[in-house]
């Protein structure tokens, strides 16, 4: 193999033993989030506490996953691009059953 | 014709044509499971009751797939740093290590939708078990698209590292991304089905 395979890996000329310890530091964080969520169930908090503590703790570990192991935390600002546009139209679809339940349209029927 | 930037850069995009690709492929992905996430809201706040994920779901088991997916993430990640460390058999043992979680996870499904059309519960058996066997059903024809994809990146496929390493870390990094969006998937499945 040639020694320039590394830089040459077109966007990760890296430090990759770093990268390796935190790839470990997020697995444990990973897992220390996982037993929060599960725990936190067990406290059978009113639903929209439990509702709004499952959905951070899943987006924390959500990012977690996104920015370390998807390497979202350094990517090229095309990537940025495509993904801002499939988070507003994400938010769009999200937001539609909320828009049609304030209407109480499927509610009244 | 050879299939042109799959190891240079773009000078307009600053990619290789795989990178890009495989993540419009999981924009769109994003767009297919946040209409049954809408869905999932839509029917639950509409309907009259909802019983809680865990008075009917088996969240040990759940756990412990949450606990092998990330554990496979790591691993599918580790796959890829090895490749660009130049150790191609360590690579060998963490994409195998990898493919055998995705396999783990399908078994411990197999054992949960066992025992749940063991006691009658269907997709047909209301409006929780409609959208629980459609959202997991879903996701775990990814994992397993994800470990076919994987499975030849670690047999056939591998050929490649001999004659075009950079490529083959490439198509290895693209796979790890579909490995860990299915991953971050589960992430949010698991506790709206299982845990609210």
């Amino acid at each position: 193999m040639t020694s320039d395979h590394a830089s040459m890996t077109s966007d990760h000329p890296v430090d990759i033993d770093r990268q390796v310890r935190i790839y470990i530091t997020v697995f444990v964080a990973l897992m220390i989030l996982t037993i929060v969520t599960v725990a936190v169930s067990y406290l059978h908090l009113p639903m929209a506490m439990a509702v709004t503590v499952a959905l951070v703790v899943a987006a924390v570990k959500g990012s977690l996953v996104a920015c370390y192991f998807m390497h979202l935390i350094a990517e090229k600002k095309l990537i940025y691009a495509v993904l801002v546009l499939t988070v507003v139209f994400f938010v769009v679809l999200l937001a539609l059953p909320v828009l049609t339940h304030s209407n109480g349209y499927w509610i009244d029927e | 014709m050879d299939i042109p930037y799959t190891v240079e850069v773009r000078r307009d995009t600053g990619l290789t044509n795989g990178k890009i690709g495989i993540w419009l492929f999981l924009a769109s992905e994003v767009m297919l499971f946040g209409a049954l996430f809408a869905s999932y809201i839509l029917i639950r706040a509409g309907s009259p009751s909802w019983p809680r994920g865990d008075t009917i779901l088996n969240v040990p088991l759940a756990t412990f797939n949450t606990i092998v997916l990330i554990l496979s993430s790591v691993t599918m990640v580790m796959a890829w740093a090895s490749l660009m460390r130049h150790r191609f058999g360590t690579f060998r043992i963490y994409m195998g290590a990898t493919i055998l979680l995705g396999f783990v996870f399908l078994v411990v499904k197999y054992f949960e939708y066992g025992h749940k059309i063991h006691l009658g519960l269907y997709p047909s058996s209301g409006n929780f078990f409609a959208v629980y066997y459609t959202l997991t059903g879903l996701h775990m024809h990814h994992v397993i698209g994800g470990m076919a994809v994987n499975a030849w990146l670690w047999g056939p496929g591998a050929k490649l590292w001999k004659t075009n390493p950079v490529w083959f870390t490439n198509r290895v990094e693209h796979s790890g991304l579909f490995w860990h969006f299915v991953d971050l998937v589960w992430i949010f499945l698991f506790p709206t089905l299982y845990l609210l």
